[in-house]
């Protein structure tokens, strides 16, 4: 092969997976659009009762079955962070710093992400899976021939769920981090748990933890979105959803570290100080 | 101002023109042209990958064409506003070649959900409808199963229970025999039969079963790699002598081996281990 053939190679290479990629995101924005424009229908009282009570089935499925998983994610990452900040920290005599580490770095950072990578790979897989086998049973068509819009029916409930269920399991996330910091405390330097948790609330920002909350919002976004379009793209038999929920959980953990990067640019810019 | 598309009760049921579909390229359905009359049951045959299921995703509005018209009582599928097409959907009931029953729900439930859904009827009377429609396919003691715990005859009746449940103007079935042993392939046959009688619908049905497409057709279409090559009474399309009709009504097969191929490809293998 010439190198100028190479170099068209390469360039046509580029350039379609720059177009299919641009596509996803494309065929992603017109679904979390359609999705808003069908979310009234959810609501309650508003709304329809059936949907409302398929969010709340959702919500449930989502945030208290993960509960235990996320809990012991964030008592982990805790004891981790804890005892990384202490090793350096003990040598500059600064170890009441390690209680800003630990508060800080949850509410701000670990407590969304810990929480979306644990969703991501629980729901995001499921959501993809459960669609991806009803377009392989046709059920998904079945769902249109009647006349029920299937982003309605089967995306809209998962959305709400998701983003009613990710802001409180990032709260339980943070407190059981801050506790699992507390424990290292009270066990490596004798810290008292009252005193830990005094320092706790001065370093804690409200600011900090309402950041903390819109990443979550954005993160059930991607997690749910990307699942969702991951099973509605699936054709062929089982093999491919299978592949389907693969990409789901790729693409979504991708798609929040991406999102999280920008949000913590964001805000680092707009800090002010 | 234009004026809305309406559906007409006067014209044919399902009226397609010109219709071609094409997949990456490849011509699927090449310039179709079909009339479906109001009341008279019409069989698609053809064999397997000349196009009858696209040409049948077409007619419930599944897929979009990149030219033509499928009109529905009237209502040209492509171009209708949302609104419309739900209306043209729920006038046309789907029974799908695998039942595509939820399995998430019992077998009522999947009855009841179009009505749960679309109609703002009380749960009594959903329920009392949702009984009735199992009882005309001989379901009625089954309702309260899964979709898994039925065996592939029930779960299709179940499937045209489902599709009846709107009271459809149209009843489209996907290859109803298609897995199902001859005793119950005939009863579903019987089926269709009766419920055409019953409330005299149209019925659409896509299928590459002689014995079941005899029996229930008024009329028939043939489409041969991806065209419409004759339609017309069951009479008609068995007297004809088109070549591609015979072979397909008396299961004659195809050349698989392409032999000269063969032949070239020994020949340089013998070739190359001479050399």
């Amino acid at each position: 092969m010439t190198p100028e053939r190479i170099g068209i190679s390469v360039a046509e290479r580029v350039g379609s997976a720059s177009v299919r990629h641009v596509e996803y995101v494309g065929a992603l924005v017109v679904q979390v659009g359609h999705t808003l424009g069908s979310l009234a229908r959810t609501l309650p009282i508003l709304g329809n009762r059936r949907r409302w009570c398929s969010v709340i089935r959702q919500t449930l499925a989502i945030g208290v079955d993960a509960f235990p998983m996320v809990g012991i994610m964030a008592v982990c990452a805790g004891f981790i962070l804890a005892m990384q900040g202490a090793t350096e920290l003990r040598r500059l005599g600064a170890m009441e710093f390690v209680v800003d580490l630990v508060t800080i770095g949850f509410t701000r950072e670990l407590g969304p992400l810990l929480t979306a990578i644990a969703v991501s790979g629980r729901s995001g897989s499921a959501f993809s899976a459960e669609i991806g086998s009803m377009m392989v049973t046709e059920e998904v068509d079945a769902l249109r021939t009647m006349g029920i819009d299937p982003t309605e029916f089967l995306l809209a409930p998962k959305f709400v769920g998701a983003l009613i269920a990710l802001p409180c399991l990032t709260i339980l996330s943070n407190a059981f981090g801050i506790l699992a910091g507390g424990l290292f405390m009270r066990f490596s330097t004798d810290m008292a748990l009252s005193v830990y948790l005094q320092d706790v609330v001065h370093s804690m920002v409200l600011r900090d933890v309402m950041t903390g909350l819109v990443k979550s919002l954005a993160f059930a976004t991607i997690i749910v979105h990307v699942g969702c379009l991951e099973g509605f793209r699936v054709h062929g038999g089982p093999d491919a959803v299978g592949r389907s929920a693969t990409a789901a959980v790729v693409k979504s953990t991708f798609l929040v570290i991406l999102a999280d990067v920008g949000f913590t640019a964001i805000f680092y810019l707009t800090r002010g100080n | 101002m234009t004026r809305k598309p309406e559906a007409t009760r006067t014209g044919p049921a399902i009226s397609v023109r010109d219709l071609v579909v094409s997949y990456g390229g490849r011509c699927v359905l090449d310039g179709i042209n079909l009339d479906i009359s109001r009341g008279e049951t019409m069989v698609l045959l053809g064999a397997s990958g000349c196009g009858k299921s696209t040409l049948l995703r077409q007619i419930i509005g599944l897929e979009q064409p990149q030219s033509g018209q499928v009109l529905v009582s009237g209502v040209d599928l492509a171009k209708c506003s949302p609104r419309d097409l739900k209306k043209v959907r729920r006038s046309v009931g789907v029974a799908f070649q695998n039942a595509a029953l939820f399995n998430s729900m019992s077998v009522e439930d999947n009855i009841a959900l179009p009505l749960r859904e679309l109609t703002c009827l009380a749960e009594s009377t959903i329920r009392l409808m949702t009984w009735m429609k199992l009882a005309v396919v001989g379901l009625a003691e089954f309702g309260k199963l899964s979709p898994q715990e039925l065996s592939g005859g029930m779960r299709k009746r179940a499937a045209v229970a489902r599709a009846l449940a709107l009271d459809p103007e149209v009843l489209v079935f996907d290859e109803p025999s298609a897995g199902l042993d001859p005793i119950v392939a005939a009863e579903l046959d019987e089926l269709i039969l009766a419920l055409k009688g019953a409330f005299n619908m149209t019925v659409v049905v896509v299928t590459h079963e002689m014995a079941s497409a005899f029996r229930i057709a008024d009329r028939m279409a043939m489409l041969y790699k991806g065209s419409l090559i004759s339609v017309g009474t069951k009479e008609e399309l068995q007297s004809s002598p088109d070549p591609r009709i015979r072979q397909f009504l008396d299961r004659v097969p195809d050349q698989i081996a392409d032999t000269a191929a063969v032949d070239q490809y020994f020949q340089r293998y013998l070739k190359r281990g001479t050399a």
